[in-house]
C-alpha cells in the first residue's frame, strides 16, 4: 500500500556516491542497485523506505549506452545475493541522464516494475545535477515522485 | 503435480506478500496462468495487452532461462522451480521526445526501409535527409522529378518557389500536376502532391517571383539550392546568391532533345559565371513555349539533379562539381566537359568585384519577363474582320508565315511560306492582291509585313494576335497550341 507521497530515505554518502558514478560514465548512462529496507506494511504505511548501501553495476547496453540502460537477470541475481550478505534487499534501482533531465521516460515506464524506487540523476556536461526518485503507478499510467530524504547523523541541508 | 514459483519482490505485494505459490502444471504456461488467475493483479506487470511476456520479465525453470528451451511450453515436473527475475532497463530518451530530426519513426523506418538496409544509406544516411533542407528554385518540367524524388527520398524539408499557374500546356511534362491543378498556383499544387506523397516531411510553397531583394533571405535557411529554372536572368541571379552565401547549387538545364547538369557553388568549383561570364543576346535562345522539349527530358534531367542533390547530403559518390554533364536524348549519350574555376570571376574568383545582387534583367539586356517582341508598327487587321471580309467576297490572299509542322496541326488554308523562307520565295507572291499574313501569335507576321513592305508590297496586312486570336475570336473549333 502506498501513500500518496512516499518516502525514501539515503544518507548523504550513497547519494555521493550515485553521483560520482554517473559522472564517471558520463557521457553513458550509469546504473546501479538499492540496496535497503521497507519497512512500510499495511499497518504503518508511511513508513519511509531506507537504502542503506548501493551496488553499482555495469551498463550492458553498449549499443546506446548514451541514452539506454541494462540490468541482466545475472546482475539482479548478483544484486540480490549482495544484498541478502548484507542482510538487506534489493528495494530499487538508480541510473542517470546524461544531458537530459532527471525525469522517467516513456522507455522507463515500458520496462518499469513496481514497488522500486527508481533514482534518477541528471548528469549533464559531466557535472551532476538533480536527483529525483520514482515509483511506477499502480495502473502502469506513470510514475509518482518520491520524496529524497537526505538524512544523515547530524542534522545538515540535504 | 506441484511446481513452485518464486516471486520476486516487486510484485509480492501483489501476491499476497507471498515469495511463494504453488500450482499444478504441465508447462511454465499452465503455471504463470495459474499464478495470474490466483492474483489478477500480476497480469499486468508479467504480460503485454497481446498476452505475450514482457520483455523484462525472465522465467527460469530449475535455473535455465526459458527462452533457450520450449519458452512457454517448457514441460514442468513435480518439483520443478520456476524463479521469476526482472531485467531493470530504461532511457533518457525515446523518439517521441527527442529533437526532430535525430531519430526515425517506426513508420519512418518502414517507409525508407529500402535504403536503410543499404549500408551506404543506413540510419545516418536517412536522418541526414531528413535533417536537410533543400530549396527548388521553379516547379516546372525540373521542378516536377526534382520536387517528387526528394519527398520520396525524405529529405526533411522542401521549398518551392514559383509563382506561376498551371497551364494546359504543362502537362506535357510536368508530372507533379493533374488535369484538375489548371489555373492553380503551381507551388501550392506541387506542395500537395509533394506532401500527399511524403506526409512526414515539411513542404512550403513560396508564390513568389525570385529577386534581387528576396532571394537572399529566401536561400539562408537552406542548405542546397537546386535551379529548375527557364530564365537567364533568374539563373544568374540564384548563381550570384548562391556564391554569396556559400551554398551549392545544383543546376539542370534543357533544350530541345539536350540537357546539362552540374554543380555549382561548391567551395573550390566554378560557378555559372564561370561557364558563361555573359548572357546570351536576348531573345537568341528560345523558351520552351518557343523552342518546344520533349516532355521526358526535363524528367531525366531533373531525376539526376534529384540524384545529385541526395549524394551531396550524403556526401557519398563522386559529384558534378567541376564536370559539365552533356545528355544527348537523340543519341542516348552522356559526355563530360571538365569545368574550372575561372580564378578572375568577378563573384567566385580571387578578387570578387560583385558583392551583391545586381539588376539580372539589365545585366541580360531584357526588360520584362521574357524577350519583347519587336514593336513594328505595321498595319493591322483582327480575325473578326477578315472574317467578315471574306464573307464579303473580297480578294485576300492569306500567307501562312508558320513552319511547316505547326501547318499540320491547324491552319486557315493559307498559302505556307516559312518566315526564314521567305526572302527567297517573295517571287510566289502578287503584290497586286492584298495579302493578309499570319502565324501563330501575329509576332513573326508582324516582321514578315515589315519585310514585304520594305520590299515593296503596298497592300499587306499582319493579321492582330495570329491564329489563337482566330481560335478566339471567330472559329473555336480551331485547336489551339
Amino acid at each position: 500500500m502506498m501513500s500518496s507521497t512516499d518516502k525514501l530515505r539515503i544518507a548523504p554518502e550513497l547519494v555521493e556516491t550515485i553521483r560520482q558514478h554517473g559522472v564517471a560514465t558520463y557521457p553513458h548512462e550509469c546504473c546501479g542497485a538499492l540496496l535497503g529496507r521497507d519497512s512500510s506494511s499495511e499497518a504503518e504505511p508511511s513508513l519511509p523506505r531506507e537504502i542503506m548501501d548501493l551496488f553499482p553495476l555495469v551498463n550492458r547496453r553498449d549499443d546506446s549506452p548514451h541514452n539506454r540502460f541494462s540490468v541482466t537477470p545475472r546482475d539482479v541475481i548478483d544484486a540480490d545475493r549482495a544484498a541478502e550478505e548484507r542482510g538487506l534487499e534489493v528495494v530499487g534501482w538508480y541510473h542517470s541522464h546524461p544531458d537530459h533531465p532527471a525525469r522517467p521516460s516513456e522507455y522507463d515506464r515500458e520496462h518499469a516494475w513496481p514497488w522500486y524506487s527508481y533514482i534518477i540523476v541528471s548528469v549533464r556536461q559531466r557535472v551532476s545535477d538533480e536527483m529525483t526518485s520514482w515509483r511506477l503507478k499502480e495502473d502502469r499510467s506513470g510514475y509518482t515522485q518520491e520524496v529524497l530524504e537526505i538524512h544523515e547523523k547530524a542534522p545538515t541541508h540535504p | 503435480m506441484a511446481v513452485k514459483v518464486l516471486i520476486p519482490t516487486p510484485l509480492r505485494p501483489h501476491a499476497g506478500g507471498k515469495a511463494a505459490a504453488e500450482f499444478s502444471a504441465k508447462t511454465v504456461a499452465e503455471a504463470l496462468h495459474g499464478l495470474t488467475t490466483e492474483y489478477a493483479e500480476l497480469k499486468k506487470h508479467l504480460f503485454t495487452n497481446e498476452g505475450k511476456l514482457r520483455s523484462f520479465v525472465n522465467v527460469y525453470v530449475n535455473g535455465e532461462d526459458i527462452r533457450y528451451l520450449a519458452q512457454e511450453n517448457t514441460p514442468t515436473k513435480d518439483g520443478d522451480i520456476i524463479n521469476i527475475i526482472p531485467s531493470i532497463a530504461g532511457g533518457s530518451y525515446t523518439s517521441t521526445q527527442s529533437t526532430p530530426g535525430e531519430t526515425l519513426s517506426n513508420e519512418e523506418i518502414l517507409r525508407y526501409s529500402r535504403h536503410l538496409i543499404m549500408p551506404e544509406v543506413g540510419m545516418d544516411g536517412q536522418l541526414k535527409l531528413k535533417k536537410a533542407k533543400v530549396l527548388l528554385i521553379g516547379t516546372g518540367g525540373l521542378g516536377a522529378p526534382l520536387g517528387l524524388y526528394l519527398a520520396a527520398a525524405g529529405v526533411g524539408k522542401l521549398g518551392l518557389v514559383d509563382f506561376d499557374v498551371v497551364d494546359f500546356t504543362n502537362l506535357q511534362r510536368q508530372v507533379t500536376f493533374g488535369t484538375s491543378d489548371v489555373g492553380k498556383p503551381k507551388s501550392e499544387a506541387a506542395r500537395a502532391r509533394l506532401s500527399n506523397l511524403n506526409p512526414d516531411i515539411e513542404v512550403e510553397a513560396f508564390e513568389t517571383k525570385l529577386t534581387s531583394e528576396n532571394a537572399l533571405e529566401l536561400f539562408k535557411d537552406f542548405d542546397i539550392i537546386v535551379d529548375g529554372t527557364d530564365n537567364f536572368p533568374t539563373r544568374y541571379l540564384v548563381n550570384d546568391a548562391c556564391v554569396l552565401l556559400g551554398k551549392p547549387n545544383v543546376y539542370g538545364s534543357i533544350f530541345r532533345f539536350e540537357g546539362q547538369i552540374t554543380i555549382f557553388g561548391m567551395p573550390q568549383g566554378p560557378c555559372y559565371r564561370c561557364l558563361y561570364p555573359e548572357p546570351p543576346p536576348p531573345g537568341l535562345v528560345p523558351s520552351c513555349a518557343e523552342g518546344g522539349v520533349l516532355g521526358v527530358l526535363p524528367g531525366i534531367v531533373g531525376s539526376v539533379q534529384a540524384m545529385e542533390t541526395i549524394k551531396l547530403i550524403l556526401g557519398s559518390g563522386r559529384n558534378l562539381t567541376g564536370r559539365l554533364l552533356l545528355f544527348d536524348a537523340l543519341e542516348m549519350e552522356f559526355r563530360e566537359f571538365k569545368l574550372r574555376k575561372n580564378p578572375n570571376c568577378p563573384i567566385c574568383g580571387e578578387h570578387r568585384t560583385i558583392d551583391k545582387l545586381i539588376d539580372y534583367y539589365e545585366f541580360c539586356g531584357v526588360r520584362g519577363e521574357e524577350a519583347p517582341a519587336p514593336d513594328l508598327k505595321v498595319p493591322e487587321i483582327t480575325p473578326k474582320e477578315l472574317k467578315a471580309r471574306q464573307d464579303r467576297g473580297d480578294e485576300l490572299f492569306v500567307l501562312d508565315v508558320r513552319e511547316p509542322h505547326e501547318y499540320q496541326i491547324c491552319n486557315l488554308k493559307g498559302h505556307l511560306i516559312p518566315l526564314g523562307e521567305l526572302p527567297r520565295r517573295v517571287h510566289e507572291l502578287d503584290s497586286s492582291v492584298e495579302i493578309v499574313a499570319h502565324c501563330r501569335s501575329g509576332k513573326r507576321s508582324a516582321e514578315a509585313v515589315d519585310f514585304l513592305r520594305k520590299a515593296g508590297f503596298r497592300k499587306v496586312l499582319n493579321l492582330k494576335g495570329g491564329i489563337l486570336a482566330w481560335s478566339d475570336e471567330v472559329d473555336a473549333s480551331i485547336p489551339k497550341y
